[in-house]
């Protein structure tokens, strides 16, 4: 080892001691060398760039499933979504009075279900200072969090990390397609009349922006609640008029009942679950779910069932 | 409006902070590309110690799962606040883990309940630490400063010191310090935090205790509350199903979420990941709704096995049976059944802490 200070340049192990300038331009070469591997390397690493950009604001459409939208599904409506046994038998005592607790009344959306809400969207992206790659996609809505959809490779956490309204999510370009992946979700549900969605499942979306459209496709896997993986698309249209405003959601004591009261119903006394049946005149049978009616074939065995009789008026979708 | 930052939620240039100037972040991407080990350390740590893995909770406060029941660790300038010890047979793992985070002492052991794989630690680990006493009185009192101080409801030290627990547990594994009242400070600069502590009667147990950490708003609650299980309520050493839920309430009622319900208080639950508010009032719902079910097929003058037969769990077995817990959807009902029962009410006589050698490590 040279002493330090004692004067001598490192040179290439073999070679000749060469001049001065021929020592320095060697010495460039390598450091070119050098940085270049580390450019390649960080290069190679990197997420693929950005195929299409999503911010902006987005109004939502609503000619897919607009009933279950708006003014909102009907109680004992589980048609064509995949539920497990629990899963309609937590519908079934579910009373929607609950939502009135205050530990309830602040809760937004969750991430698979936020996209079928009311709410105008705005899409941000987050850049990184120095490099200008988009590292994070924000996506809000009113009333909702702040979900937001990293793009920098970075893992997801463990099982024990804290789960959250919006999860984990984490994209990647498929083409001009954007994939996202959404763990660590706390509980939610498939549908806003008490069909659940437990803290287990996991959610994959692809983004699709044509134009000033963009549609997302939400597939939702629970291993709880869902026997098969729950589907949906939802369209947006970009909108330039639109504003998402803060939603300072305040608790207040909405309805008073003793402490600890939980509204729910008692296994089998439920009989608000019928009137989706005979309402719309569809065998109540169909009405419990399950994956066999969310299939095109449940059609010719739909027809083989009995009618109920209507008891309640009808109300036609607006 | 962006959210708060959360352990596991902020924005990405949030999770970049602390790589300092822009040279000093392109030198280290450099560098860790050059590596091939381009680590973005994740909010949480992956396991550092065989069977334990560490959640950073706050920025000086960890969760520790795989010891037995989860354990609490707030690390102070003076040394190591716990709340709970793990099982005896983890003690050796748990204290290398804890070294991992920091060499300072371990000064308090807070006990949640008498449970064995909530207190199998006590001794191991608080003989590698010691409580802050002394100053002029050290040496003089040879055993002062001796070992980490343990701290929990009176309950917890009659179950533990029972006649009838063979043979008996070494005195260093029981409290030397408790309470008996609702209600107990712990000052800040000695324990890292101001501290509270809050009984819950006839909950889990009857010794058990919700403990809160003002400065850091963190709660861990023991076993009143668990992401893999129904509440064990062990109707033999006093407790109760109403007495869970007032405890879950009581939760609630310390905890402010942060945002739309999420963030906020975060909650250590007795086993499973970490929560915040919400989780806990999910799972009073659920304990709510069975225990409103299984009191009305009291009123109508079911049997335990008709109850049992009638599944009155069912569709939340899938959250919180099978899990990996001993603790079955039975078992639940049938304390329930018990605790809501009058003519089998708890027994007057205190039935001792289970012992502490039991199941294998993550089972209860």
């Amino acid at each position: 080892m040279e002493p330090a200070g004692g004067g001598h340049r490192w040179r290439p192990h073999g070679s000749p001691t060469g001049s001065r300038p021929e020592q320095e331009r060697m010495h460039k070469l390598i450091q070119c060398a050098v940085v270049g591997s580390a450019l390649a390397l960080v290069l190679g690493v990197r997420p693929a760039a950005a195929q299409v950009d999503f911010s902006g604001e987005w109004a939502p459409r609503f000619h897919e499933d607009q009933p279950e939208r708006v003014p909102g599904p009907e109680l004992g409506d589980y048609l064509g979504i995949p539920i497990s046994e629990a899963a309609r038998l937590r519908a079934d005592n579910w009373e929607a009075s609950i939502q009135t607790l205050p530990e309830w009344q602040c809760r937004p959306h969750s991430a698979d279900y936020i996209w079928r809400g009311p709410s105008q969207l705005t899409i941000r992206k987050e850049e990184d200072p120095l490099t200008r790659e988009i590292i994070a996609f924000h996506a809000e809505w009113l009333r909702s969090i702040d979900n937001t959809i990293y793009l920098d490779d970075r893992p997801h956490p463990s099982e024990d990390a804290l789960h959250s309204w919006g999860g984990f999510a984490t994209g990647k370009w498929e083409g001009d397609m954007l994939t996202v992946t959404v763990t660590h979700l706390k509980e939610g549900y498939v549908r806003r009349n008490g069909l659940p969605r437990s803290d287990r499942a996991t959610v994959t979306e692809h983004w699709m922006r044509h134009g000033d459209f963009l549609t997302v496709v939400t597939i939702v896997n629970d291993p709880v609640y869902l026997t098969e993986p729950f589907i949906r698309s939802t369209d947006y249209e970009l909108d330039l008029h639109q504003h998402v405003p803060p939603y300072p959601c305040e608790m207040v004591t909405e309805i008073e009942r003793p402490r600890g009261t939980i509204p729910h119903h008692l296994p089998g006394t439920n009989t608000q679950v019928q009137e989706f049946s005979e309402r719309y005149e569809i065998p109540f049978e169909a009405t419990r779910g399950g994956a066999e009616t969310s299939y095109p074939d449940y059609r010719k065995k739909l027809k083989q069932m009995p009618l109920p009789a209507r008891t309640r008026p009808r109300i036609e979708a607006q | 409006m962006s959210r708060q930052p959360s352990p596991i939620a902020h924005t990405a240039r949030e999770h970049d902070k602390g790589f300092g100037c822009v040279g000093a972040r392109v030198l280290r991407l450099l560098c860790a590309s050059l590596l091939c080990a381009s680590v973005v350390l994740p909010p949480v740590l992956s396991a550092q110690q065989s069977d334990i893995r560490v959640t950073k909770v706050r920025d000086h406060f960890f969760m520790l799962t795989g010891a037995g029941g989860n354990v609490a660790a707030l690390v102070f300038p003076q040394g190591i606040t716990l709340v709970d010890s793990g099982r005896l047979e983890m003690s050796d793992k748990l204290l290398a883990t804890l070294r991992t985070l920091s060499p300072l002492p371990i000064r308090y052991i807070i006990n949640t309940s008498a449970d064995p794989d909530h207190t199998g630690g006590n001794e191991k680990l608080g003989a590698t630490g010691g409580q802050i006493t002394g100053g002029n009185v050290a040496g003089q009192v040879a055993d002062a400063g001796e070992g980490a101080e343990i701290i929990a409801h009176e309950s917890v030290l009659d179950r533990m010191t029972a006649p009838s627990v063979k043979p008996p547990l070494p005195i260093r594994m029981t409290p030397g310090t408790t309470y008996h009242v609702e209600h107990l400070k712990l000052s800040t600069v000695y324990h890292g935090d101001g501290i509270e502590l809050f009984s819950a009667p006839a909950a889990h147990t009857d010794g058990d205790t919700i403990v809160y950490f003002r400065k850091n708003d963190v709660l861990v609650a023991g076993d009143l509350f668990s992401t893999t299980s129904y509440p064990v309520i062990d109707v033999e050493r006093g407790g109760g199903v109403n007495g869970e839920i007032d405890a879950l309430n009581h939760i609630l009622d310390i905890a402010f979420p942060d945002f739309r319900l999420e963030g906020g208080t975060l909650i250590v639950p007795g086993h499973g990941r970490l929560c915040d508010s919400a989780d806990v009032a999910y799972y009073r719902d659920m304990v709510t709704i069975i225990r409103d079910r299984v009191q009305d097929q009291i009123k109508k003058g079911m049997t335990l096995d008709q109850v049992k037969a009638s599944k009155p769990t069912k569709e939340y077995d899938g959250l919180y049976a099978g899990n990996g817990s001993a603790y079955t959807a039975d078992m639940f009902v049938e304390a329930v059944y018990k605790s809501l029962s009058k003519n089998k009410a708890a027994s007057p006589v205190r039935a001792p802490a289970l012992a502490p050698k039991a199941a294998p490590a993550g089972k209860k």
